[in-house]
C-alpha cells in the first residue's frame, strides 16, 4: 500500500502498515521538556508512581522561556528540573543554550525518521528534518517519561506542492503564512502537512524549519519535509538508503493537495489577532509601528538575522522605534557575532538580547502596552500574547520586519 | 459518565486560543487555583469570577488552538466547568482535556442557537437538550473513554503502576 | 579661606563667588537625567499637580530607558511609552536600550564643573569627570525640570588622598568596597567624597567611575575627583569640552582627611545584606552561588569585561550557574564585540544580555529566586534587591565574580 511521509515514519516506528485513523502506540525516540512545563510534568510523573524514567538519555530538558528570569519564582523551575535530572540521571540539560525547538535538531538529537514529543506546541518544528514531532501536555509527557510510549492517531495528510522560484522579498515565512491563511487556523486540525516541490528542495533547512514550526498554527499535528542531502548535512548523518526511503510514495493518498507557484507569493503579514488573518503587506503598508521583533523558534536563525542585516547595513532604524533581536540559540549568536551580523544590527540601533524565547512567550523581551503596534517574526499574534489585549501584533518575515524597522511603518522590502 | 446534568451556558466565539484561556504571564503560578482568576482574562476579564461550578461553555470552532499548555484545560476544569461544547477543538487541547478528565463535546449546531445565561440539559455520549430541541452528540473512541473512566491519565498510569 | 571642589561647583551654579559647607544655595542645574525607574511618576506630577506646567529648558533634560529594557510586563511597557511620548512631544533627549543611564551620561553628556541632578542615586558617578552629580527624588526633579533651579545644602567634604597603586588582581571595585567597609554605610552622609593625590593617576576612567558611582553607598551626596589629563583625555575622546575645571584650594576645609595607600587594598566582598559588610574575599571561599552578574553602571565597562574575559578564556561557567554578562552601554557592547570578548564569554557559557540594569535593579532580567545566591558587580546587596526577598547577594569585583562563576562558589581569580 502506498504511504504518505508521516504514514511511513509512524509505520516504521510501530513496524506495521498504518493508515490514517489507526490508533497506534509509538515508541518515543526523543522527548523534550521545557522550563515552564518542567515542574508540572515532574509533579504528574511523581503522582503516577513511577520510580525511574524509561530512558534518561532520550529525555532533553531545556530552559528557554524564563531566561533571563523576569519573576522571582522563575528560577524555581530551573531548580526543580535540575533536581529531577540529578535524581534520574538525565544528562541532556540545556540551561542557557537557546530555544528548545532550535536545540532539538541543532544539538543533534532529532534525526530523520525519529518520533519526538515536547511540552510545547511548536515541537512540530522537527518535521523540518523529516521527523514526526508534536506538542503534548505535561500529563502525557509524564506518562512518556515513565513508559517511553504514547498513543496517537495516524493523521491524514495534506500535501502542499510549491514549485518555481520565490521573489527576492519573499521568504519561507511568507509562504507558510499564506498557506495558513488559505487553510485557516483549524484547516489542518488532526492532520499532517507534507511540503514538497522544487521550491522546497531549494530551501535551506532553516527555511523549512520556519514552515514546519508554524504547521501547528493551521491546527496540524505536524508539518513534515522529506529529508534530502541538505537535511543529512545539517544532521551530520549519511544520506543513505534508510534516509532515502523516507519519501512519500507517488501514489500515496492525500486528504487534499494544494498547489502553489512560487512566483505568485508576495510578502504577507498575519494581522491582529489571528494567525490566519493574512493580508499582503502592501495592503497594510503605512501602519505605524512602535517595535519590531526579530527572533523566536520561527525566525531567529542565522539566515534570518543575515537577511535583516543586509537590509539594515549602514542604516539606522526609525527614531523612537525599538528593534529587538533575539537569536534562537547560543550557536547562532556566536555565528552572527563572528560573521559581523550582530555588529551591523547593533550599528543600526537594534537591541540584541540573550538567546531564548524572549518576547514570543510574552514574559519579557519587549512587552508592549495599550495601543502599541509590533511587527514580529514569531509564530503567534494572539490577543494579549505580547502584553495587553490592546497591543496589535503583525507577524511577518525577517525581511519585512527589517524594512519596517527602517521606515517606522509597515512596509515590504523593495 | 452518562449521567444527565443541567448547566448554565457561557458563550464564547471561534478560535478561543490558549493565550486567552490562560495568558503566559500566569502559567507558572504554583497552583491551578492561583491561576483561576486569570482564565479568559484577555477576552473577558470578568468571566472567571462569574463562572459557577457546574456551568458549561459553548463555543465556536477550533477551541483551544495554540500552545500545549495543559494549564488551559486544568484551569477550566478548576473553575468547575462541567463540559465544553464546541464546533471543533484544537488537537493538543483536546488530548489535554481528556487527560485531565474534562468532558469535551463536539457539536456544530448548538453554538449558533444558544443564548448566554440559558441552561441546557446534557446527556454525555447521547444528546443535549436546549430550548426544546435535541442535539445529538457522539461518544468518544474507546481508548479515550478508558482514560476518562479512570479519571484522567494520572490515575490510569497509577493503576498501571499498581497504585 | 579656600574652597573645596564641591563648594566651587555649587558657587558656579549659584552664581556666587563663595559658598561654604552648611550654606543653602539656589542653583541652576546644568543637566537633568532621569530613567524609566521613576520618570513616569514625574510625568504624572507634571501633568496633574502643577498649574500651567512648563519645562524651563528641555535642552537640559536627558531621559534614558535602561532599567527594564526590553520591557518585561505591560506595566513597565506603559510607563516607558509614557516617557517616550512625553520626550517626543517636548523635544527631550531620549535614549532607549542604549545602556545604563550613568554610563550613557559619562559617554555623551557629563562635563567637568557641571552640576547635575539625576533621578537615580548613583548619579554621583559623574564625579569621575569632576562634575557634581547627585541623586534626587521625583519631586526635586520635577521642581528642577519646571524651574531650571533647585536648592542645595552645601556639603562638607571628606578628602581621600590616594597614594601608591593597586596590586595586580585588585581592582577599583575592591578599593571602593574597602573604603565603604572602613567608613560604613553612613560614614559620608550628606557629605561629598573627594578623591585626589598621586594614587589617583594610577586609576583609569573605568576605575574612577566605579569608585565615584558607589560613594552613595557610604551615604555621600556626591563624589568628586580631581580633573587631570586622564579625565580630559576621556572627555576629548568623546568630543566634549569642560564647563570648568575646579580644584580644591590648598587651604580648603575638610570635615576629615583620609589617607589611603592603594597597595594595602585586597580583594574584598560585601556580604548580604549591606554594602558595608565588607570582608576579605578569602573569607567567603566556598559559598555556593546560583548566579553571577558582571555588569551595571558600577562595573559593566570594557575594562571590567576584559578583566573577566581574561580569566574565563578557555574555561567554562559551572554547569548550574547562570552567569549574566551585561555590557553597560552599546559602545561597550560594540567594543567587546570587536575585541572578541563577547565571543569568549559566549563560548564559556555565559549569558550576554543587552545593555541594561539587569539584576542590579532586580525587577527585570535575571532575577534570582527563593534561597538563591548571587555574586554581583552591581551596586547593592540589600535584602531582596536582586529578586526574591529571601535571597542573598555578595558584591565583588569583575575578577572575583568571574572566577566564582567558573567555580560555582565564591572564589578569587588566583585560586582557580
Amino acid at each position: 500500500m502506498a504511504h504518505t511521509l508521516i504514514e511511513k515514519i509512524i509505520g516504521n516506528n510501530v513496524n506495521k502498515d498504518v493508515k490514517p485513523g489507526n490508533i497506534v502506540t509509538v515508541n518515543v525516540d526523543w522527548c523534550m521538556v521545557d522550563d515552564i512545563m518542567a515542574p508540572f510534568t515532574i509533579k504528574k510523573f511523581e503522582e503516577m508512581g513511577f520510580s525511574k524514567v524509561w530512558d534518561p538519555d532520550k529525555i532533553v530538558l531545556i530552559y528557554d522561556h524564563f531566561l533571563p528570569a523576569t519573576q522571582t519564582d522563575d528560577s524555581r523551575h530551573f531548580r526543580e528540573a535540575d533536581a529531577f535530572a540529578d535524581k534520574y540521571g538525565i544528562k541532556n540539560v540545556h540551561r542557557t543554550d537557546g530555544i528548545c525547538h532550535q536545540l532539538m535538531t541543532e544539538a543533534g538529537y532529532v534525526k530523520p525518521g525519529d518520533i519526538a514529543f515536547g511540552t510545547d506546541s511548536h515541537t512540530v518544528t522537527y518535521g523540518c528534518v523529516g521527523a514526526f514531532s508534536t506538542g503534548i501536555g505535561y500529563t502525557e509527557m509524564a506518562g512518556i517519561l515513565g513508559t517511553g510510549q504514547l498513543w496517537i492517531k495516524v493523521p491524514e495528510t495534506i500535501r502542499v506542492n510549491i514549485n518555481g522560484k520565490l521573489p527576492d522579498n519573499v521568504t519561507s515565512k511568507d509562504v507558510i503564512l499564506r498557506i495558513i491563511g488559505d487553510l485557516t487556523a483549524s484547516g489542518a486540525t488532526y492532520m499532517a502537512l507534507e511540503f514538497s516541490g522544487d521550491t522546497i528542495d531549494a530551501m535551506s533547512v532553516s527555511s523549512r524549519m520556519t514552515m514546519a514550526n508554524m504547521a501547528v498554527e493551521a491546527g496540524a499535528k505536524c508539518g513534515v519535509f522529506a529529508p534530502d542531502e541538505k537535511t543529512c548535512e545539517y544532521c551530520g548523518i549519511a544520506y543513505d538508503d534508510k534516509v532515502k526511503s523516507l519519501r512519500p510514495d507517488p501514489d500515496a493518498v492525500y486528504a487534499k493537495v494544494m498547489e502553489y507557484k512560487a512566483e505568485e507569493f508576495v510578502p504577507v503579514t498575519a494581522c491582529p489577532s489571528l494567525v490566519d488573518n493574512i493580508k499582503p503587506v502592501s495592503e497594510v503598508k503605512g501602519t505605524k509601528v512602535d517595535q519590531v521583533f526579530l527572533g523566536s523558534c520561527t525566525n531567529g536563525r542565522l539566515e534570518d538575522l543575515q537577511a535583516a542585516a543586509e537590509i539594515l547595513k549602514g542604516k539606522h532604524i526609525a527614531p523612537y522605534l525599538k528593534m529587538i533581536v533575539t537569536p534562537a540559540s547560543r550557536k547562532i549568536y556566536l555565528e552572527a557575532l563572528k560573521d559581523g551580523t550582530l555588529d551591523i544590527l547593533s550599528d543600526a540601533g537594534a537591541i540584541i538580547t540573550t538567546p531564548g524565547c524572549g518576547l514570543c512567550c510574552g514574559r519579557g523581551g519587549g512587552i508592549l502596552s495599550d495601543g502599541e503596534t509590533v511587527v514580529a517574526t514569531n509564530n503567534r499574534n494572539f490577543l494579549g500574547r505580547m502584553g495587553t489585549s490592546k497591543v496589535n501584533i503583525y507577524l511577518a518575515s525577517p525581511k519585512t520586519a527589517a524594512a519596517t524597522a527602517l521606515k517606522g511603518e509597515i512596509t515590504e522590502m523593495e | 459518565m452518562n449521567q444527565t446534568f443541567e448547566a448554565k451556558i457561557w458563550v464564547l466565539g471561534d478560535d478561543i486560543d490558549t493565550d486567552i484561556i490562560l495568558p503566559t504571564e500566569y502559567l507558572a503560578l504554583k497552583t491551578v487555583d492561583d491561576m483561576k482568576p486569570y482564565a479568559f482574562s484577555p477576552l473577558r476579564p470578568e468571566l472567571a469570577g462569574m463562572i459557577k461550578p457546574g456551568d458549561m461553555i459553548v463555543a465556536g470552532k477550533n477551541f483551544g488552538c495554540g500552545s500545549s499548555r495543559e494549564q488551559a484545560p486544568e484551569v477550566v476544569k478548576a473553575l468547575g466547568i462541567s463540559c465544553i461544547v464546541a464546533k471543533s477543538y484544537a488537537r493538543i487541547f483536546f488530548r489535554n482535556a481528556i487527560n485531565n478528565g474534562l468532558l469535551l463535546i463536539e457539536n456544530s449546531e448548538l453554538h449558533d442557537a444558544v443564548t448566554e445565561g440559558d441552561t441546557a440539559k446534557v446527556t454525555p455520549g447521547e444528546q443535549i437538550e436546549y430550548n426544546g430541541k435535541i442535539y445529538k452528540i457522539e461518544s468518544l473512541p474507546d481508548n479515550l473513554m478508558e482514560i476518562l473512566d479512570a479519571g484522567g491519565l494520572v490515575n490510569a498510569m497509577r493503576k498501571k503502576n499498581g497504585l | 579661606m579656600g574652597m573645596t571642589m564641591a563648594e566651587k561647583i555649587i558657587a558656579l551654579a549659584a552664581g556666587v563667588k563663595e559658598t561654604r559647607a552648611g550654606d543653602i544655595e539656589t542653583v541652576t542645574l546644568d543637566k537633568l537625567m532621569s530613567n524609566d525607574g521613576t520618570t513616569h511618576l514625574t510625568i504624572d506630577m507634571f501633568n496633574n499637580k502643577i498649574k500651567n506646567p512648563r519645562i524651563a529648558d528641555p535642552g537640559k533634560l536627558i531621559w534614558i530607558v535602561d532599567h527594564n529594557i526590553p520591557a518585561d510586563s505591560p506595566k513597565t511597557a506603559a510607563s516607558q511609552k509614557k516617557m517616550r511620548d512625553f520626550a517626543k512631544e517636548h523635544g527631550i533627549k531620549f535614549y532607549e536600550g542604549e545602556g545604563v543611564c550613568h554610563q550613557v551620561m559619562m559617554e555623551n553628556h557629563v562635563r567637568p564643573g557641571e552640576l547635575i541632578f539625576g533621578a537615580d542615586s548613583h548619579t554621583c558617578a559623574y564625579g569621575a569627570l569632576g562634575a557634581f552629580g547627585t541623586g534626587v527624588g521625583c519631586t526635586d526633579y520635577l521642581y528642577a525640570m519646571v524651574t531650571g533651579q533647585s536648592w542645595l545644602l552645601v556639603p562638607e567634604t571628606i578628602r581621600f588622598n590616594l597614594k601608591g597603586r593597586l596590586n595586580d588582581g585588585v581592582y577599583a571595585r575592591d578599593l571602593i568596597l574597602w573604603i565603604i567597609g572602613r567608613i560604613s554605610a553612613n560614614g559620608a552622609n550628606y557629605k561629598a567624597m573627594e578623591f585626589g593625590g598621586e594614587g589617583l593617576k594610577t586609576l583609569n576612567m573605568a576605575d574612577r567611575i566605579s569608585v565615584c558611582n558607589l560613594c552613595v553607598e557610604a551615604g555621600a551626596k556626591t563624589a568628586l575627583m580631581e580633573v587631570d589629563d586622564i579625565a580630559l583625555g576621556y572627555l576629548r575622546e568623546h568630543g566634549r569640552e569642560p564647563k570648568a575645571i575646579v580644584k580644591s584650594d590648598d587651604d580648603a576645609v575638610y570635615s576629615e582627611v583620609i589617607d589611603i595607600d592603594l597597595s594595602e587594598v585586597i580583594p574584598v566582598v560585601a556580604k548580604p545584606h549591606f554594602v558595608d559588610s565588607v570582608v576579605p574575599a578569602k573569607e567567603c571561599l566556598g559559598i555556593h552561588i546560583d548566579e553571577a552578574f558582571l555588569g551595571s553602571c558600577n562595573n559593566g565597562r570594557i575594562e571590567d569585561l576584559r578583566a573577566g574575559a581574561e580569566i574565563i578564556k578557555g574555561k567554562k561557567v559551572a554547569p548550574k550557574v547562570r552567569f549574566l554578562v551585561v555590557p553597560a552601554s552599546r559602545a561597550v557592547y560594540k567594543q567587546a564585540l570587536k575585541e572578541g570578548i563577547l565571543e569568549t564569554f559566549m563560548e564559556a557559557g555565559a549569558i550576554i544580555m543587552n545593555p541594561n540594569c539587569s539584576v542590579c535593579w532586580g525587577a527585570c532580567q535575571g532575577v534570582i529566586g527563593e534561597g538563591e545566591t548571587l555574586i554581583s558587580t552591581g551596586t547593592r546587596n540589600f535584602k531582596g534587591r536582586a529578586g526574591h526577598k529571601d535571597s542573598f547577594v555578595y558584591l565583588a569585583s569583575a575578577a572575583t565574580v568571574t572566577a566564582s562563576a567558573i567555580k560555582g562558589e565564591i572564589t578569587t581569580a588566583d585560586m582557580l
